[in-house]
């Protein structure tokens, strides 16, 4: 029984959050009171990634866009869109500066700016139904490999591709999966990357959400040509649903034969077991990750040995990222030569020679449109932040955006017009990273900044080394000592060569990378740092310790007649005053927590 | 279940492909039965529920159904409209029943061969 319209509520974790399960329910039942569950079908989709405006729902064939759906919506939506077939206005997204809705989803800037290869199936499958993805053509890739190809010429193809690690180190894949096959032993290892740990990043989340098998595909392919018959998905244990997903749609195809024994009867032996992880940032690393499967501390390893050779109990081992695999199974079905049209550089003679499809980031920050996007390689950082991220929130003046995660660095406005591209992003001192983005605005101070991912990066040290264990600890107390107004001129000079020393002599890429926020908001931003050592004074106004909050008498009394509300609300009893007369704030006794700030409706308070 | 052979996987697949179709909101053709006040007043839930119908019993898996809003002419619903895709003019049927549904359905959508004496106009107003 085919359906006229079908109404795909967004199902990722960030709509779940807003309660669109209460919506689907909803839907189902108002859908059935008006005698229409015949002709219309509810389904729960994978993250459409436009999360700022969740939940979410699609009216499909007609391409509408509902955004920001409550419960108490649905009967009002149902009788007028799918009766009487009237769009409810209210209920449209609204671009940020504009005052007339954009119903269709296509028309939306967000979305009309994205080119989809890893997501292609988000929003348009349920993800816990396998007939649906095969509908969209799953395994169909892992069927070519297995009638059509050798080992040898998958290898091939995704050399000549020009894929690479999405993990963030951008090794091209072709070449990992060739030494994989290459080195010697009887068993082999594929092992999925889904430890995403970076703060305010969700790709891999996102991804195994919406199209769960993509990935399992993707694996399956990768298995048959280093030659392997046993895989592992290591995934944060902080992703429900994703894990529940992932579990779903292994077992459905187990079910199917698409995994197991003698897949297709071609002789092909291939599955898939979960591995958990308990949320260590390190165990993103591939041999702390191994090392975790097995059951050991999560910490790194110096490798003079690679894990393609020497990898999970010491076998050969081929681990990339979950947008990585998923990748696989289109440039199977589409070739290489497609996949390579998009993109930057040339990769037909060098592998590291450019940036090859698509990648996915998650977009957060002070941006009006947070959420998931994938971009083709070579866009510019200015068209995702100002086109498809909307710009900056509340009108306010861009300052940086910081790319990769927590160990990315800071990039300014004159680096916009940057192309993404794993080489351009590592000059100017950031890196691709898996594909964390967050932006920051005029009241973002760029010292504070640095140190809030150095605390990160620095509580996630394994401590197995020295420079990462204490090189970071010491960076982070200059740090502090900075905000609280007690640097010097020449603690910048100390942390610019503690920086240096910990980027060479860690053990592994957290060290390596962590110093990045503070090296680039050292060279872009030094102003800032300058301001804080010589006249203590934070420009942004973010630093509490460096901040004075004060009220302008004239105002208070003038336009605001002594309200009073500041007084009111002060947390610390700071601020004196009674209705009608002049109010003060006692500096000693102010903690500095800005709700006097907040809350005058005449704008008296100033800070210095 | 039992194991899926690289067949079942086609066939999975174009079982599948109406609803992909429709998800994607890409078809050949797309019909619009306009559910004003007025249109549901003169029957066209009937009308819809015919299309519906038709479409599943002619297996047309590339025919987007669809409503809209009252189309102006309130004395000639129940009406619909069918695009075809690649042709420039949006057709209007009027006064529809459950059978003259039948008629289009066959002649137009099929055939390609709009039914002369059901339709009102060809074309749509402009829009700006």
């Amino acid at each position: 029984m085919a359906y006229r319209t079908y109404l795909m509520v967004c199902a990722g974790t960030g709509c779940v959050a807003n309660k669109s399960m209460k919506v689907r329910d909803r839907l189902e039942l108002e859908v059935t009171k008006h005698g229409l569950d015949r002709e219309v079908s509810v389904v729960t989709t994978g993250c459409n990634g436009f999360c700022a405006v969740g939940p979410i729902m699609v009216v499909q064939p007609d391409g509408v866009f509902y955004q920001l759906l409550k419960e108490t919506d649905i009967p009002y939506v149902v009788e007028e869109h799918l009766l009487k077939g009237r769009p409810v206005k209210e209920l449209l997204y609204t671009p940020p500066e504009g005052t007339l809705p954009i119903p269709k989803m296509s028309d939306i800037p967000f979305f009309a700016d994205q080119t989809l290869i890893v997501l292609r199936n988000r929003g348009l499958i349920d993800p816990e139904k396998i007939d649906e993805a095969i509908g969209r053509g799953a395994y169909e890739a892992l069927a070519k490999v297995l009638t059509s190809m050798s080992p040898e010429g998958v290898i091939r193809e995704i050399k000549a591709s020009g894929l690479r690690g999405r993990g963030g180190g951008g090794f091209p894949t072709g070449i990992k999966w060739e030494t994989c096959r290459k080195a010697p032993g009887d068993v082999r290892y594929i092992i999925c990357n889904a430890d995403e740990g970076d703060p305010g990043a969700f790709m891999d989340r996102s991804t195994i959400e919406s199209d769960p098998h993509a990935v399992i595909e993707g694996m399956a392919i990768g298995a048959f040509a280093v030659g392997s018959s046993e895989g592992y998905v290591y995934i944060r244990n902080e992703y429900p649903i994703a894990l529940e997903r992932l579990r779903t749609a292994l077992a459905q195809a187990r079910e199917y034969g698409l995994l197991g024994k003698n897949i297709f009867d071609r002789g092909f032996d291939f599955d898939i077991q979960v591995v958990r992880g308990a949320g260590a940032f390190v165990c993103g690393e591939s041999t702390a990750l191994m090392a975790s499967i097995e059951g050991r501390p999560g910490e790194p390893r110096a490798k003079y040995v690679h894990t393609v050779e020497r990898g999970l109990w010491d076998k050969p081992s081929c681990l990339n990222n979950v947008e990585t695999w998923a990748n696989v199974p289109q440039i199977i079905l589409n070739g290489a030569k497609w996949f390579a049209s998009i993109g930057t550089g040339d990769v037909s003679s060098d592998p590291w020679g450019g940036s090859k499809g698509t990648k996915v980031f998650s977009l957060s920050g002070k941006v009006n449109n947070t959420g998931l996007i994938e971009v083709p390689m070579g866009i510019t950082l200015r068209k995702i932040i100002f086109d498809i991220g909307g710009g900056i929130k509340n009108g306010k003046q861009f300052k940086a955006v910081q790319t990769g995660g927590p160990s990315g660095g800071f990039i300014p406005e004159s680096l916009l017009d940057l192309p993404v591209d794993y080489e351009e992003l590592t000059k100017v001192g950031s890196m691709m990273g898996s594909g964390g983005m967050v932006v920051t605005d005029q009241d973002n101070c760029m010292v504070d900044m640095a140190k809030y991912f150095l605390a990160f990066t620095q509580a996630e040290s394994c401590g197995k080394c020295v420079p990462c264990r204490e090189g970071t600890k010491r960076m982070l107390d200059i740090l502090e000592k900075i905000t609280c107004g007690e640097g010097t001129p020449e603690d910048l000079e100390l942390l610019e060569e503690l920086s240096n020393m910990v980027v060479e002599s860690s053990l592994c890429a957290l060290g390596g990378s962590a110093p990045n926020p503070v090296l680039t908001t050292l060279k872009y931003f030094r102003s800032e740092y300058e301001a804080h050592v010589r006249e203590k004074k934070c420009p942004a106004h973010a630093c509490k310790k460096l901040i004075t909050y004060a009220i302008d008498p004239e105002v208070c009394l003038g336009r605001g007649h002594g309200c009073d509300v500041c007084r009111k609300n002060c947390p610390d009893g700071a601020i004196s005053g009674e209705t009608k007369s002049v109010h003060a704030i006692d500096a000693s006794r102010c903690g500095r927590c800005g709700i006097c700030y907040d809350v005058c409706k005449f704008d008296a308070i100033t800070i210095e | 279940m039992a194991k899926l052979t690289i067949d079942d996987l086609a066939k999975i697949k174009e079982r599948t492909r109406h609803e992909a179709t429709l998800r994607q909101g890409e078809g050949r053709a797309r019909i619009t039965v306009h559910m004003g006040t007025c249109g549901i007043a003169a029957g066209a839930r009937d009308i819809l529920t015919s299309v519906c119908k038709e479409v599943e019993s002619h297996g047309l898996h590339d025919v987007l159904v669809t409503n809209s809003g009252c189309a102006g002419l309130c004395s000639q619903e129940p009406m619909m409209t069918v695009e075809i895709a690649g042709e420039l003019a949006p057709v209007k049927y009027v006064q529809m029943t459950a059978a003259k549904v039948k008629t289009v359905m066959e002649s137009h959508i099929v055939k390609g061969r709009p039914v002369l004496e059901y339709v009102l106009a060809v074309g749509s107003e402009k829009t700006r």
